[in-house]
C-alpha cells in the first residue's frame, strides 16, 4: 500500500491540508499582532487578549453560549442515542420511513429554513424567546448528528453480546446500560462533542430563535464582523479554536484508551 | 418487530425522539406553510389571520377564507426573488462541481496513503470542521480584503501589478463555500475510495488497461456512493447558505438565504419570508429525499 502513495497523491493531500489550515493559522498569528491594522505586522503582543478580558459583554455572551452548548449537547446525546438505538434495533415498524426522514433531513436542511420554522413554532405556542428556545432549537438539530454517529457504531456492533446477557436473564434496559453502552461509548462521546461544538458555532438558527438577554457569541461576533476585521475578534476566535482543539484531544485520548483496554 | 415482545425501553427509545422531531421539525413546517398563506399586518404576531381555537367551526371557516396566495404572487411578480433562486442554484451547482474536482484527488491520495497515516489524515480533515464555521469565513475576510494577505502575496510575487478587489465578489463567495464545505465532500469520497479492493485495479492493469482508463472505468464508478453522498451533502445546504454570501459577497447578488433573512429581519414580512422558505424547500425536496434514501440504504447494507 505504501508504494501506492505516489508523489501526485502526496501533493494532492498536501495541497488539501494547506488549503484547510492556512487561513486558520493566519488568523491565530494575527491575533498576536500588536498593530490594529490587519495587513500590518507590528510585532508580537497579547494586548487583544487583555482587552478581551475587560470586555464584559463578550464574556457574558461566551458564558451564555457555553451554557446553551452544555444543555443542548447533553439533551441531544440522550435523544440522539435513543433514536439511533430505535433505528437499528426496532426493525421494521409503521412510520419507520418518516422517522428516518426526520433524522436525516435536518442534517442537510438549510439553516435559514429550520431557524425560521422553529421561530414560528415558538411564536405560535407563545414561548418566550431566549436561552431555552435556543437550547431547544440546538437540541433538535444536533440530536440528528448524534443519532447518525451512534447508528454507524451500532450497525457494526456484535449483537451476540447483548443476546448472551439477555439469555442469562438480564433485563433489556440493564443490558443496554451494562453491555451496549460501554461498547458504543466512544461514539456517544464524540457525538456529544460534535453536538457541543455545533451549538457553540451556530449563528443562523440562534439568530432566529434568540430573545432579549440571550446574545450568543456567534451573534455578537457576527455583528462585529459586519463592521470589519478587528484584532479582538481574532483573539476570541483563537480562544475558541483552542477550546475546541482541547476537547478533540480529550475525546481522541478517551476513545484510544477504550480501544486499547 | 414492534409487537408485544418489544421491551418497553425500546418503545420509549423510539417514541421520545420521534415525538420530539415531529413536534420540533415537522410541525414547524406546517406552521411555515400556514403563515406563507397569511397576510402581513401591523400586529403582534405580524400576520393575519390568526387561528382562534375558541372560534369553533365558524372561526375555522373564517380563517380558511382569509388565507391567500398573495405572498406567492409577490415572489412571482418581483424578478428579485426569481433571480435570487436562480443565483443560489447556480452557485450551489458550480461550487459542488468545483468541490468534486478538487476534493476527489485529495480523497484519492488519502485512500492511497499508508494505513497508519490514514487515520491521522482523516482527523486532520475533520478538525477544521470542529472550529467554528463563522470563524473560518471570518478568516477569509482578512485574507481577501483590499490590503489583505492575498493581494500582498500576489503583488510581491509579481502576478499582479496593483491590488485586486476580491472581497464582495462572486469569486470570494465561491472561495468561502469551497473552503467551508471541503470536509463534507472529501470524507464521503474517502470512505468510498478506502473500501475499494486494490486487486480490481491490479486486475485492470494486468489486462493492459492504462492507468487513466482504469481510473475512469474502475475507480470512479466504484466510488459512486461517495460521489452521491458528497454532492448532496454540499449542494443542499449551499443552496440555502446565508453566512458566506453575506460576509464575503456583494449586496448586488443576493442568494436566497439572504433574501429570506432580509425579508424576516429587515422588512419584518413574515408571510413573504415563509413563502420564500416554502419555495426553497420545494426546490430542495427531491435532493433531500434522494439523500435520505441513499443514507438509509448505506446503513441497511452495512448491517
Amino acid at each position: 500500500m505504501g508504494s501506492r502513495f505516489s508523489w501526485t497523491n502526496v501533493t494532492a493531500v498536501g495541497f488539501g491540508l494547506a488549503f484547510l489550515y492556512l487561513p486558520i493559522v493566519i488568523l491565530v498569528i494575527y491575533s498576536f499582532n500588536a498593530s490594529r491594522l490587519v495587513g500590518v505586522w507590528g510585532g508580537w503582543s497579547t494586548r487583544w487578549y487583555a482587552e478581551l478580558l475587560a470586555d464584559r459583554a463578550m464574556l457574558e455572551s461566551a458564558g451564555i453560549t457555553l451554557r446553551i452548548g452544555l444543555v443542548s449537547a447533553t439533551a441531544a446525546t440522550l435523544l440522539g442515542t435513543a433514536a439511533a438505538v430505535a433505528l437499528v434495533r426496532a426493525g421494521r415498524f409503521r412510520g419507520r420511513l418518516l422517522f428516518s426522514g426526520l433524522v436525516y433531513a435536518p442534517l442537510v436542511m438549510p439553516e435559514v429554513i429550520t431557524g425560521l420554522s422553529l421561530l414560528l413554532l415558538f411564536v405560535a405556542v407563545g414561548l418566550d424567546r431566549g436561552f431555552w428556545t435556543i437550547a431547544i432549537a440546538h437540541t433538535t438539530l444536533t440530536m440528528c448528528v448524534v443519532a447518525v454517529i451512534v447508528q454507524s457504531r451500532l450497525v457494526t456492533f456484535d449483537r451476540s453480546l447483548e443476546e448472551a446477557a439477555m439469555d442469562l436473564g438480564c433485563p433489556p434496559m440493564r443490558t443496554f446500560l451494562t453491555v451496549t453502552l460501554p461498547l458504543i461509548w466512544p461514539a456517544v462521546a464524540s457525538g456529544w462533542v460534535l453536538a457541543f461544538t455545533l451549538s457553540l458555532d451556530d449563528l443562523v438558527v440562534a439568530s432566529f430563535t434568540t430573545g432579549p438577554g440571550a446574545t450568543t457569541l456567534p451573534i455578537r461576533i457576527y455583528s462585529e464582523v459586519r463592521l470589519g476585521v478587528k484584532p479582538e475578534i481574532n483573539a476570541v476566535c483563537t480562544i475558541f479554536i483552542a477550546v475546541v482543539a482541547a476537547a478533540m484531544v480529550v475525546v481522541s485520548l478517551l476513545s484510544k484508551r477504550r480501544i486499547e483496554s | 418487530m414492534t409487537d408485544r415482545t418489544t421491551p418497553w425501553s425500546l418503545r420509549l427509545a423510539l417514541l421520545v425522539p420521534y415525538l420530539w422531531l415531529a413536534a420540533l421539525f415537522l410541525v414547524p413546517f406546517l406552521i411555515v406553510l400556514k403563515i406563507s398563506l397569511s397576510q402581513t399586518a401591523l400586529a403582534q404576531p405580524p400576520y393575519l389571520p390568526v387561528l382562534d381555537p375558541g372560534g369553533g367551526l365558524a372561526g375555522l371557516k373564517d380563517f380558511l377564507a382569509a388565507l391567500s396566495l398573495g405572498s406567492y404572487a409577490i415572489l412571482l411578480s418581483d424578478t428579485l426573488y426569481v433571480w435570487s433562486y436562480l443565483k443560489s442554484l447556480e452557485i450551489a451547482a458550480l461550487s459542488t462541481v468545483i468541490l468534486l474536482v478538487i476534493g476527489y484527488p485529495v480523497a484519492y491520495g488519502m485512500a492511497r496513503a499508508p494505513r497508519g497515516l490514514q487515520g491521522v489524515l482523516v482527523v486532520l480533515v475533520i478538525l477544521p470542521f470542529f472550529t467554528s464555521f463563522l470563524i473560518r469565513v471570518y478568516a477569509w475576510i482578512s485574507i481577501l480584503q483590499h490590503d489583505g494577505l492575498l493581494n500582498r502575496a500576489l503583488v510581491w510575487v509579481g502576478a499582479i501589478g496593483a491590488p485586486v478587489t476580491w472581497l464582495a465578489t462572486d469569486t470570494a463567495v465561491y472561495i468561502g463555500i469551497v473552503y467551508s464545505y471541503f470536509p463534507f465532500m472529501v470524507l464521503p469520497l474517502y470512505a468510498a475510495l478506502e473500501r475499494q479492493d486494490e486487486r480490481l485495479r491490479e486486475a485492470a492493469a494486468d489486462l493492459g488497461s492504462p492507468p487513466w482508463k482504469t481510473f475512469w472505468l474502475v475507480t470512479v464508478p466504484l466510488s459512486r456512493s461517495g460521489i452521491i453522498a458528497g454532492t448532496l451533502l454540499c449542494f443542499i445546504p449551499i443552496a440555502g447558505e446565508f453566512v458566506i454570501p453575506d460576509l464575503l459577497g456583494s449586496s448586488s447578488t443576493m442568494m436566497i438565504g439572504q433574501t429570506l433573512w432580509t425579508e424576516f429581519f429587515a422588512n419584518r414580512d413574515w408571510p413573504v419570508a415563509s413563502a420564500v422558505a416554502v419555495v426553497l424547500l420545494c426546490l430542495l425536496v427531491a435532493p433531500i429525499v434522494i439523500f435520505q434514501h441513499h443514507e438509509a440504504r448505506q446503513f441497511d447494507d452495512g448491517r
